[in-house]
């Protein structure tokens, strides 16, 4: 009992680390699709993008991971800028937005990870910090570094972007076209390019959640697949439009996920957050805290 | 005056006018012609590549009916296309005995049926939901696949097929080809009579505006089931001769992303709104698959096919087809 | 002699907001009513509530004697209730002659009475595009049409669903003098031909002209129902909404 006691403990403890790594790899989606509704499925790919970013600057120029993905930042946010002109040019402008839109984001996330199979094969690629190995040990439970930066890589990024949409004028034009482009658009204002720069932040998140998932695991380019509906699912369950929903979303599934693969094992885990994705379509779709 | 526009309507048709019995008669007899040739040319290796064209024929017309025609994008091919595999592998097993064409039924039915129960949970929610639930479903049916050990979980299963083609003769291959070409005809002859019919028109309306749709009678969630289920169902006929074509199954080339790419690839290239683009897109594409696998590199092969597909999304979205179409009119 | 829709105590929240409160609606066999009411007092959403686009909450709305609570948009389009969108929402991809099968195949069809097959129905889309002054454009596409032949696609889309009932939802708005009187005289024409109607506008000249009857909406909830020159000057009606 005890053992199995220990057991639980670890896993909801990781479960919650892990939980803070996952809001990471979701914000980026909680701004395209919960505020934007541009279903960004090429999200994780982007992610990845970002991972082997932190990777080359950590293995060939010795930076920390970290830092390497904050260097390349501006690079992202620009690709973002880049992504949503052609995407506005292509659909939002024509209002073809669902079949061709999504096609043309499968077709993206596609394209990425076979562009990463040829740079770098299927290998896993890791990267070495202080915090890659070694827990932080506080009497009782032990937390891994490797957890433990990400986590607060999470929390924030996550402040952060709530502070800048709420407090800085670009941010709250962001959280107007959120909720009312027509409204926006009677003010003279330009929805279009309010809505780029919030895509390419949208970009910009992805390159740090990429350092944060190359700290927590190595990677490998297919690895994107999987995150699709992790990422989906956090936003789904905790409501498109609320960042402290996704953040309860992402910390749940991350627990419920690391209880799966404790007890019943890691091959497991995988459909747990897409299983909770369909349940929460077919029961509540509006999610947790959604509008 | 309105029997002269009447009139001119019914000139318009001419060709198109082949009724639908005539259209599976024609089919009927290019698929003969085609089996022929490609004996003719004798190598196993026509009777391979053949067979993978007339696969994504297959699957790009039933990916193509939910999508080009109702407007609801899958993305989870792999798993209906999948579950009809592995229907067949739990058959090989169970009854080694049955013949191919019925396991190519009971796939049809196993993935229909989960069709079905996929859209009543996600199809009375917006379409961009019900495709994200379509991503779920792939990963959600693979991890089942995986750790059920029956098939062979994620070592996977070997399904050694038998040495001789029965009916024909020859190499089994050819067998497969001709199960592939009548599944070819059963497809194509069933978008072309939804094309015509008020199904067809039905679909036509919930692409384009679901809401008026309704207003306008259209019954939109029962006929978005039939879709799912019709689409669903061919994915799993177009899986269930895969083990006997590749001898060892396991869920990672099952539930591969090539499947989902290319169906969704093909028809989006070929054109979505007409039976012709998934063929047009299957053979042009599917060719240059062969052509750049062997010459270049099969990595580098499904990169252009994803470059192509975000090229045509962009630029053209009517599809080769489409591109024709435009000049007529 | 029984309403042909009866709607009672209609109540219609979105969250927090209070769309409709109480509303009570009443509509003859063959009769014009007219509703008119401020930009956001519900109109929209009392159209949606009646024809199921959207679910009411509270109260219930009958068509020709029967509960229609819980039946779906299509259903209820079936039994013979039909709306045109204030915002014209054709089908793109199809020709006018097309645009009016979709009610034809699934609407009157459906009833099972009479079915219209193969050229018939061709027939009697162009026949109605006609009768909207769209006959020479069916087999053009909607993005080729003008402002006012949208709407007219629009109204003639909802007539070929052969309704009891039609509700116009400001089809004119926008639409110049003349065209105003086109719509106009098109929706007594149909009127004529038995065709209950409801007109929500907000073009008074031609709310007096048609109306046999006008009802008052505002802020969610209906403050006038009645004759419409005593109606319009109702204190009230003229505080709320047609101005001192």
């Amino acid at each position: 009992m005890d053992a199995d006691a220990g057991l639980l403990i670890n896993a909801v403890v990781s479960g919650l680390l892990i939980g803070g790594f996952y809001a990471t790899v979701s914000i980026g989606v909680a701004i395209s699709f919960g505020m934007l509704d541009i279903v960004n499925i090429a999200h994780p790919a982007f992610i990845l993008l970002g991972s082997y970013a932190a990777f080359i600057g950590n293995t060939v120029f010795g930076i920390d991971p970290i830092l390497a993905t904050v260097i390349t930042l501006p690079a992202f946010y620009v690709l973002g800028l880049l992504a949503y002109q052609v995407y506005y040019v292509a659909f939002e402008r024509r209002d073809d937005q669902s079949l061709r839109g999504l096609s043309f984001f499968f077709g993206i996330l596609f394209i990425a990870e076979v562009g990463l199979i040829l740079a770098f094969g299927v290998d896993y690629r890791s990267v070495q910090a202080w915090y890659t190995t070694g827990n932080l040990n506080l009497g009782l439970i032990e937390l891994p570094w490797r957890l433990l930066v990400p986590f607060l890589l999470g929390l924030a990024m996550v402040a952060g972007l709530q502070l800048f949409l709420s407090r800085t004028f670009i941010g709250r034009a962001i959280q107007a076209v959120a909720q009312d482009q027509q409204a926006l658009r009677l003010m003279a204002a330009n929805p279009a390019k309010i809505k780029r720069i919030a895509f390419g932040l949208s970009f910009a998140t992805a390159a740090l959640g990429g350092a944060a998932l190359i700290i927590i695991q190595p990677v490998e380019p297919s690895l994107g697949r999987e995150y699709i509906g992790r990422i989906f699912a956090i936003c789904v369950l905790g409501g498109l439009g609320s960042f402290p929903g996704m953040v309860i979303a992402a910390v749940t599934l991350g627990v419920v996920e690391n209880i799966t693969a404790t007890f019943f094992g890691p091959s497991w885990a995988p459909a747990v957050s897409f299983g909770v994705l369909l349940i929460t379509l077919a029961v509540r779709p509006s999610g947790i805290l959604g509008r | 005056m309105v029997s002269s526009v009447v009139k001119a309507e019914e000139e318009r048709e001419g060709l198109r006018g082949l009724s639908n019995l005539a259209f599976i008669g024609a089919l009927i007899l290019a698929a003969v012609a085609i089996f022929g040739i490609t004996r003719w040319i004798g190598q196993s290796f026509a009777f391979f590549a053949a067979y993978v064209v007339a696969q994504y024929i297959v699957l790009g017309t039933a990916w193509n009916i939910l999508g080009g025609y109702t407007g609801y994008v899958n993305f989870g091919i792999a798993a209906f296309f999948a579950l009809g595999a592995y229907s067949s592998v739990v058959m090989h097993k169970l009854t080694p005995w049955m013949p191919l064409p019925v396991m190519v039924l009971v796939g049809g039915v196993m993935a229909g049926l989960v069709g079905l129960g996929m859209g009543y949970l996600t199809l009375r929610l917006r379409g961009v939901f019900f495709s994200i639930a379509t991503l779920a479903l792939a990963v959600v049916v693979q991890t089942l696949f995986t750790n059920w050990d029956f098939v062979g979980g994620a070592r996977g299963a070997y399904v050694v097929p038998p040495r001789f083609a029965p009916l024909i003769g020859g190499a089994y291959v050819e067998y497969l080809f001709i199960v592939m070409l009548g599944l070819c005809v059963a497809a194509l002859g069933t978008a072309r009579a939804i094309e015509r019919s008020a199904l067809g028109y039905g679909f036509a309306a919930i692409r384009d505006d679901e809401a008026a749709a309704e207003a306008s009678g259209v019954p939109t969630l029962r006929l978005k089931l039939i879709a799912t289920m019709l689409s669903g169902a061919f994915m799993g006929m177009a899986g269930a001769p895969l083990p006997y074509y590749v001898s060892y199954l396991d869920p990672a080339s099952g539930f591969n992303l090539n499947y989902a790419v290319n169906a969704i690839a093909m028809p989006l290239i070929g054109g979505t709104s007409s039976w012709l683009g998934p063929v047009v897109g299957a053979v042009l594409v599917g060719g240059l698959q062969q052509y750049v696998s062997v010459t270049i590199s099969s990595a580098v092969n499904v990169l252009i096919t994803g470059l192509l597909l975000v090229g045509f999304v962009v630029l053209a979205p009517q599809g080769i087809v489409g591109l024709f179409q435009r000049r007529r009119r | 002699m029984t309403a042909l829709l009866h709607v009672e105590g209609l109540g219609k929240r979105f969250g927090g907001f209070t769309a409709l409160q109480e509303v009570d609606l009443e509509v003859q066999p063959g009769e014009r009513l007219g509703l008119i009411g401020p930009n956001g007092s519900g109109k929209s959403t009392l159209v949606n509530c009646i024809c199921g686009t959207l679910h009411n909450e509270q109260g219930s709305v009958r068509f020709d004697g029967a509960p229609v609570n819980g039946l779906t948009a299509h259903q209820r389009t079936r039994l013979g209730l039909a709306r045109s969108f204030q915002l014209p929402r054709p089908f793109g991809s199809l020709t006018l002659a097309e645009n009016l099968r979709i009610p034809i195949l699934y609407a009157v069809n459906a009833r099972g009475r009479h079915s219209l097959s193969g050229p018939a129905i061709l027939t009697r889309c162009v026949e109605l595009l006609g009768q909207v002054g769209l006959g020479d454009k069916a087999h053009r596409l909607p993005r080729d049409l003008t402002q006012i032949e949208m709407r007219k696609l629009e109204l003639a889309r909802a007539m070929a669903a052969e309704p009891k009932l039609l509700i116009a939802d400001e089809a004119m708005a926008g639409l110049s003098h003349a065209e105003v009187d086109e719509i106009l005289a098109l929706l007594i024409r149909l009127n004529g031909q038995g065709v209950t109607v409801i007109m929500i506008e907000h073009i008074m000249r031609a709310v007096m002209a048609f109306s046999q009857r006008l009802a008052v909406l505002v802020a969610g909830r209906k403050i006038a129902d009645g004759d419409p020159k005593e109606v319009v000057r109702d204190p009230e009606v003229v505080r709320a909404y047609l101005g001192e």
